[in-house]
């Protein structure tokens, strides 16, 4: 018999039949009267001051209610970061400034009764600038002669290193060892510099957000956002109102990647509604979404190992520089994770170093991308080990399975290095990446590939790659995630959660753990989620926590409720509660087999006896972040002639501890792994001389579509995470590392020449083949 | 201007600028099912079927459509009767945030139209016009293969 009646089930996904019907409203669906649209008129250079604005022009087009811009808005220094208080990320943002720092910056917004009279209030505008020096090159951000980009009074809300004198958006460092006698007793030295580039989320629902006043004058937003609780948190200190004023909804979002964990369009409507007591709305167009929203940091990540001729690694450096954008969003934490996700994965390395810097360029802003700087991590270590691996004869399956991190063991990198701070020490308690690495390998058919160099045509050639990583669930003894429920007369549940589906599934996951524990069909759950309002409390959809840690405080407060459900039976029953057993909506005494219905426990607690309402509530922040594990294999065909890349075949082999819901896990799976390919191959930014992205639309900024796609292949490796919600660890970002790393070692199998810079485009590819002969 | 459009079968009078395209349209009148995911044609998430032809509403001016059939996702089926694609669509998992789903679910009821058996090539040639960024098409495909051979199973 199945030990479980609804884990480790595909149930039917609680939001599917309503959005496969277009019924389900997403922010932009809804529909206010007397509503005011707002456009953003941008700064089209990449840096200057703003000497003067004048808006009366534009204040004369017809329609138009309201010009905000530098001079009559609150300025407020904060972070659009939307993460736990207080932000790791630098308070150097205003609403809008005095100053623009790259081009796609706001100068200033206009709301009008039609989204016709507000754009064309907004090119009446009239700015002018002082222009300044634009910084483009991070290498060079933190030169004596460089631009200061950022002013000396904006600041870090926690102690760590911030010096906009220098363009230094952050710093992270740790050492671990003797680096230096550790290179001294290596028999060579490994050194390469590895680069990622920027890429766009690409939700296909662009950034979107509406507010307007209640019957009772309190301010509601609706926003297509990952972290609802920290919006009305940064909306109420930015805008100076009381946080009980406000209530922010999550309606369905069409996807978030990390892109919407960003709080920076909710202030603009809500500030227009204040002001002139009306609903407005903002709704971006696919070219803000990619210019003026945020992306995925650029990297440049120098790798140096000191090795024995064995492939005992006696030395780490790891010297990161990231691109932090004109902002400094998520600078310091997206940069910590490129060492704390990927260096406790080899745990065996005694001596470590690493730095990361993140610089202010006159650019696109950095932001939360899925994967966070793990993704830019990995794509340096798995190459580098690739070539570690090679040097010293060594199977590369063999070489990871030596030195990854196993199960009852730790890595002092777990403690030394958190998110932007100190870490939190743990010792990993479920890891099954070896059989990751077997089945990945026997999918993708490894030992009869490998190294091969299968011609495939005239000028084609075949090769294979492999990257492994391990990511976290959640951000331990921070990230908090709260549910209550209650008990209705037939025996269903509401259960509210603060958490935020992104589309991910995460409703249907927390309603599964809550049915689960109360033995009942998951309908028998009424979810309601993401309403400042009504649910309690959670940090949101990020740093791959909903299911761990939303989880876990759905599964105590399911508990809680268990145990009020068998107090009531056993007066109803007569019989003593530790022979009472919950099963299928019924409480059943496993003596004399006595038993009583859901509906009659409630209707009994409702309206008979000791009335009450059976209720709970709970909350869970973790002690520790268990790291999912995966292994990705890719088969590539290489065109030596024109340099393009085929992807054959993607496999990934994953350990995400106990799947709750496998249609869900390989489908977190399946999109990740085809938006890194896509980044991989085809997705960057392309620039013009005076820092303005030319490619800006979906006709030249290409992602993958179903004809594009490889075969693909997804093993749900199971194990038990004991400290998760029956045995879950999360699965929403991992995938995405693999992909880049596994191809480039691919190329590398099927033509011996190394890429050390994603995107791996035809002409990258096709130069680096000429130039080793192989054509 | 002015015009009536028959939409889900139902005849529909709506004012509107004589420049304003149809998916603007559609979506100020109620019909928010059709989704804009970047106006540039590029991203098939306002695809609705044009007397029988899939077309991407953003490229199509309101007053060329007059008089003409227009089928939204609401048109095959609701939530108390989903079509048998929709259902497939939820039963194969290829639903996640949804916001492509109109548009992919319209390709493949397009598709299936003319092609009651279509190869897995086939499948993907017609979903290319529709982006989607959360389930890397894997399901969505599986979901027309489950809606085609459905399908035929019915005659
Ligand atoms: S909105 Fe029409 S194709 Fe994207
Ligand atoms: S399901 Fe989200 S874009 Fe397709």
């Amino acid at each position: 018999m199945d030990k479980y009646l609804n884990i480790g089930k595909s149930v039917k996904k609680i939001d599917a039949t309503s959005l496969v019907t277009g019924a389900e409203k997403f922010t932009s669906d809804f529909k206010f009267e007397n509503t005011l649209y707002i456009v953003i008129l941008y700064s089209p250079h990449s840096h200057a001051e703003i000497m003067n604005i004048d808006t009366t022009k534009a204040e004369n087009i017809e329609g138009v209610v309201d010009i905000l811009h530098y001079k009559n808005v609150p300025r407020v220094l904060h972070t659009t970061a939307g993460q736990g208080y207080p932000e790791p990320s630098p308070y150097d943002t205003y609403l809008f400034d005095k100053k623009v720092r790259f081009v796609g910056d706001r100068v200033a917004l206009v709301a009008a009764n039609t989204k016709e009279a507000a754009v064309q209030a907004k090119d009446k505008i009239k700015v002018d600038y002082k222009v300044l020096t634009p910084l483009y090159n991070p290498e060079k951000a933190m030169e004596n002669s460089a631009q200061q980009i950022h002013e000396d009074d904006e600041y870090a809300k926690i102690p760590v290193k911030y010096r906009p004198d220098i363009n230094l958006a952050a710093e992270v460092e740790i050492t671990l060892g003797d680096i230096k006698k550790g290179f001294q007793k290596a028999d060579f030295i490994e050194e390469h510099i590895y680069r990622t580039q920027y890429a766009s989320h690409c939700a296909i629902e662009p950034h979107a957000a509406a507010s307007f006043f209640d019957e009772r004058g309190r301010l509601v937003i609706i926003s297509s956002t990952q972290v609802p609780f920290h919006v009305r948190r940064i909306v109420s200190s930015v805008l100076s109102i009381p946080a009980g004023m406000i209530r922010v909804i999550k309606p369905r979002i069409g996807g978030g990647f990390g892109g919407k964990q960003e709080v920076f369009l909710e202030p603009l409507v809500s500030l227009v509604t204040w002001r002139n007591k009306r609903p407005a709305k903002i709704i971006l167009s696919r070219k803000e979404v990619f210019v003026s929203s945020r992306t995925r940091h650029p990297t440049r990540i120098r790798m140096k190992t000191g090795v024995e001729n064995d492939g005992t690694i006696t030395s780490l450096e790891m010297d990161g520089l990231m691109n932090a954008g004109a902002y400094g969003s998520h600078s310091l934490t997206v940069l910590s994770n490129i060492g704390a996700k990927v260096l406790p994965i080899f745990n065996k390395i005694e001596n470590i170093h690493f730095i990361g810097r993140s610089v202010y360029t006159n650019l696109p802003i950095g932001g939360a991308y899925r994967g966070y700087g793990a993704t830019q991590g990995y794509f340096a270590f798995n190459q580098h080990m690739d070539i570690i691996a090679r040097k010293t004869n060594q199977d590369i399956l063999e070489f990871f399975k030596r030195w990854h991190i196993q199960e009852g063991e730790t890595s002092n990198v777990f403690k030394a290095l958190g998110e932007g701070k100190e870490g939190v020490d743990q010792i990993i308690k479920s890891c099954k990446l070896d059989e990751c690495i077997d089945r990945g390998a026997a999918a993708i058919n490894w030992y009869n590939k490998r190294g091969k160099r299968i011609k495939s045509g005239k000028d084609r050639v075949k090769g294979v790659g492999m990257a492994v990583a391990m990511q976290g669930s959640g951000i331990p003894k921070i990230d908090m995630g709260s549910a209550s429920m209650k008990m209705n007369e037939d025996g269903s549940f509401n259960l509210l959660v603060g958490a935020t589906d992104l589309g991910t599934g995460s409703d249907t996951i927390l309603a599964q753990i809550a049915s689960e524990v109360l033995r009942i069909p998951v309908e028998k759950i009424i979810i309601l989620s993401s309403d400042t309002d009504l649910t309690p409390f959670d940090v949101g959809a990020y740093a791959s926590s909903t299911t761990y840690v939303s989880g876990s405080a759905v599964e105590k407060c399911a508990r809680k409720i268990a145990e009020q459900i068998i107090n009531v039976a056993s007066n109803i029953l007569k019989s003593k509660k530790e022979n009472l057993l919950l099963d299928m909506g019924k409480v059943i005494d496993i003596r004399d087999k006595k038993a009583v219905s859901f509906e009659e426990i409630s209707l009994y607690s409702l309206y008979e006896q000791d009335q009450f309402q059976i209720q709970s509530q709970a909350s869970h922040v973790s002690s520790e972040s268990p790291p999912p594990f995966i292994a990705q294999f890719v088969e590539v065909e290489v065109d030596i002639k024109t340099g393009r890349i085929y992807v054959i075949k993607f496999v990934s082999a994953v350990d995400c501890g106990q799947p709750i819901h496998p249609k869900l896990v390989e489908g977190q799976v399946e999109g990740s792994v085809v938006n890194g390919i896509s980044y991989a191959l085809w997705e960057d930014y392309l620039f013009d001389s005076k820092g303005r992205m030319t490619n800006n639309r979906f006709w030249d900024y290409k992602i993958y579509t179903a004809t594009d796609i490889p075969e693909i292949e997804t093993i749900v490796v199971s194990s038990y995470e004991e400290t998760g919600p029956f045995g879950a660890k999360s699965v929403g970002e991992i995938a995405i590392n693999g992909p880049a790393p596994a191809i480039a070692n691919a190329i590398y199998d099927a033509t011996g020449v190394r890429l050390f810079d994603i995107p791996f485009t035809p002409e990258k590819v096709y130069k680096k083949i000429k130039e080793a002969g192989r054509t | 201007m002015e015009g009536i459009f028959k939409i889900n079968g139902e005849d529909k009078k709506f004012f509107f600028n004589s420049r304003a395209i149809l998916l603007d349209v559609l979506r100020e009148n109620g019909y928010t099912e059709v989704k804009d995911g970047c106006r540039e044609g590029e991203c098939g998430a306002c695809v609705v079927i044009l007397d029988g032809k899939l077309v991407n509403s953003c490229q199509v001016f309101a007053a060329s459509a007059i008089g003409k059939d227009i089928k939204t996702v609401k048109g095959l089926g609701d939530i108390h009767s989903p079509h048998l694609i929709q259902t497939a669509f939820v039963e194969s998992g290829a639903v996640q945030c949804g916001f492509c789903t109109p548009g992919m679910v319209l390709a493949a009821y397009h598709l299936l139209k003319q092609n009651s058996d279509p190869t897995e090539d086939e499948i993907k040639r017609a979903l290319d016009g529709n982006l989607c960024r959360c389930t890397g098409y894997v399901k969505i495909i599986d979901a027309v293969k489950m809606a085609a051979k459905k399908m035929r199973k019915n005659g």
